[in-house]
């Protein structure tokens, strides 16, 4: 286990440098002079050369990828060109607001998706799982944002149960939630859909293995076979899917967080985009990234508890 | 998809199809959507741009069969010349993704266990570490939106889904002994994996290509929505759904 834990620290040091050298470059290549659009129409050359100079844009191109990496390693991720305050302050505010929509959105769809998709593998060809199956496949299609306008014409516009958008903010964690239940809904659907499915059909899977059929051999029950023997195997692929949809919830969130007017990091970094404020969007994609890179470094730890098979293998 | 289980005689097959209802539904409504794109191409029941404003906003009727928008345009031609966008944009970069993955896979492959090998994976790792929609939105976002650019970033975070499926079904091709033959017979790494590998592992790949269409679709619709997709006056159902959010 050490030798396997080391092997994955190191792998994921490597792709955290290596997306951090892709985002940097990419963004250099992006025309316009960040000091010329600071300054609007007050800019003068010198000026702009001065701005530049504070901005610390006229090094080489090696030297400000180190002065970035660097800054972020110690949370300075520089002065934002549009807001003309830190980075880390606007990522700082907006974390609170992205995380939990995240973490909800997962947690709902794992919650969705876990009973039913139980529930279509238990009762398998019924006119339950057939409907089921109806149901997630058209989760599936449906994109979010059309689903979340749905939600906001229903629950907010018609219905008044919610708000149809904005945040509260955290003072009242009541509003706070209530405020991200229709977004995290929105996310979770299509999600939940698409777990409910894995997990029926993986769950199929190990229900058809021999050691099930030695455990109904033994005496136990349907219920008793699916419960402790059959549903931890079934759970690999489905921590999986656990893993790549959190990366999924964190892009999934830039758009949902428009349609509801969160002022969340997706949200930044869209209006970094829009705005031309690269210095935001720079290092709120890296922290994104970062933040998958993570998950898929736990879920491969994760994986490795579960099944001590993996933990052989480097890969 | 219980009744492609087992084996079929291919003249059977049709038949197999046509009696599966799941086939049918899913047949019938392809074939509307597409029909609609094609047909947009040609003809339109009005100009899809043609703002008529005294006349916005009407209901379904005769005339406009889904009704006009804010700007009196008709829905139906909207929709219609839509669908045209998001196919092509979807298939193109599906066909890029598919065109650039597969040879990386089977390249890789092909020399397995090497540090080629271990190059080509651990890059497309990273580019499967970016969350697609990321990737889609700073493309745009350097290069400015467009149809064009929708599909360089759609097609991107495709080409790591078709090298890791190409290199893992290929990988287990190399130990076969009509593989070996081939070897024997002189052919080269090359001349296999293009005509023994590929073919074998053609199926898993058409599969994985309809799957990542309909995800393309979904994410030049998402694309559209906040704006990054084609631009007006070319309709993209989604921005249509943005203007309209209520």
């Amino acid at each position: 286990m050490p030798a396997f834990l080391l092997g994955r620290l190191v792998s994921l040091t490597l792709s955290l440098l290596a997306a951090s050298v892709v985002i940097f470059l990419v963004l250099e290549v992006v025309p316009g002079d960040p000091a010329q659009f600071m300054l609007g129409l007050n800019a003068t050359p010198e000026l702009a050369d001065a701005l530049r100079e504070q901005l610390g844009l006229n090094g080489a191109l090696h030297e400000r990828y180190f002065t970035w990496l660097f800054g972020l390693l110690h949370g300075d991720l520089g002065i934002s060109y549009g807001y003309k305050v830190p980075v880390a302050d606007l990522v700082a505010d907006r974390i609170w607001i992205s995380l939990p929509l995240a973490i909800y959105a997962l947690l709902l769809s794992t919650l969705i998706a876990f009973p039913v998709g139980i529930l279509a593998a238990s009762r398998r060809n019924s006119p339950t799982d057939v409907s089921i199956m109806g149901l997630t496949q058209l989760g599936v299609a449906v994109p979010n944002f059309w689903f979340a306008m749905l939600l906001v014409l229903l629950f907010a516009i018609t219905l008044r149960w919610f708000s149809a958008g904005g945040f509260a903010g955290w003072q009242d964690p009541v509003a706070a939630i209530r405020s991200l239940t229709l977004p995290a809904i929105a996310l979770a659907l299509p999600q939940a859909s698409i777990l409910a499915r894995v997990m029926r059909s993986s769950l199929l899977d190990t229900l058809g293995e021999d050691y099930v059929r030695s455990a109904r051999a033994k005496g136990l029950t349907r219920g008793q076979t699916l419960w402790k023997h059959a549903l931890r195997n079934a759970l690999i692929p489905v921590l999986t899917i656990i893993g790549l949809q959190f990366s999924f919830l964190l892009a999934g969130a830039v758009i949902i967080e428009n349609v509801f007017f969160l002022p969340g990091l997706g949200r930044l970094v869209f209006q970094g985009i829009t705005q031309r404020d690269l210095i935001v969007v720079k290092s709120v994609v890296m922290i994104l990234v970062f933040a998958v890179i993570l998950v898929t470094f736990l879920v491969d730890i994760a994986y490795a508890l579960v099944d001590p098979r993996l933990r052989r293998s480097t890969r | 998809m219980s009744s492609f289980a087992q084996p079929l005689r291919q003249d059977s097959l049709w038949r197999a199809a046509l009696r599966s209802r799941n086939f049918l539904i899913g047949a019938v409504i392809t074939a509307v959507f597409v029909l609609a794109a094609v047909v947009s191409i040609v003809w339109t029941p009005y100009d899809f741009a043609a703002q008529n404003i005294p006349n916005k906003f009407k209901p379904p009727s005769a005339e406009h069969w889904f009704g006009t928008d804010h700007f009196g345009r008709d829905i139906l031609s909207m929709i219609m010349r839509g669908a045209q966008t998001s196919i092509t944009v979807a298939l193109v970069a599906v066909s890029v993704g598919a065109a650039i993955g597969t040879p990386l896979g089977l390249w890789a492959a092909a020399r397995r266990g090497t540090l080629l090998d271990e190059t080509i994976m651990r890059l497309n790792d990273l580019v499967f570490a970016f969350p697609a929609l990321l990737i889609a939105i700073l493309i745009t976002a350097v290069f400015g939106p467009s149809a064009l650019n929708a599909i360089i970033a759609i097609g991107i975070f495709n080409v790591p889904v078709f090298a890791r499926l190409a290199r893992a079904g290929a990988l287990t091709l190399w130990q076969r002994e009509f593989i070996m033959a081939a070897r024997v017979a002189g052919k080269g790494p090359a001349r296999i994996s293009a005509e023994h590998i590929l073919p074998n592992i053609f199926n898993t790949l058409l599969v994985q290509i309809t799957i990542q269409f309909a995800l393309g679709i979904l994410a030049e619709a998402a694309l559209a929505y906040v704006g990054l997709g084609a631009q007006p006056p070319i309709p993209a159902g989604a921005r249509c759904s943005r203007t309209a959010r209520p």
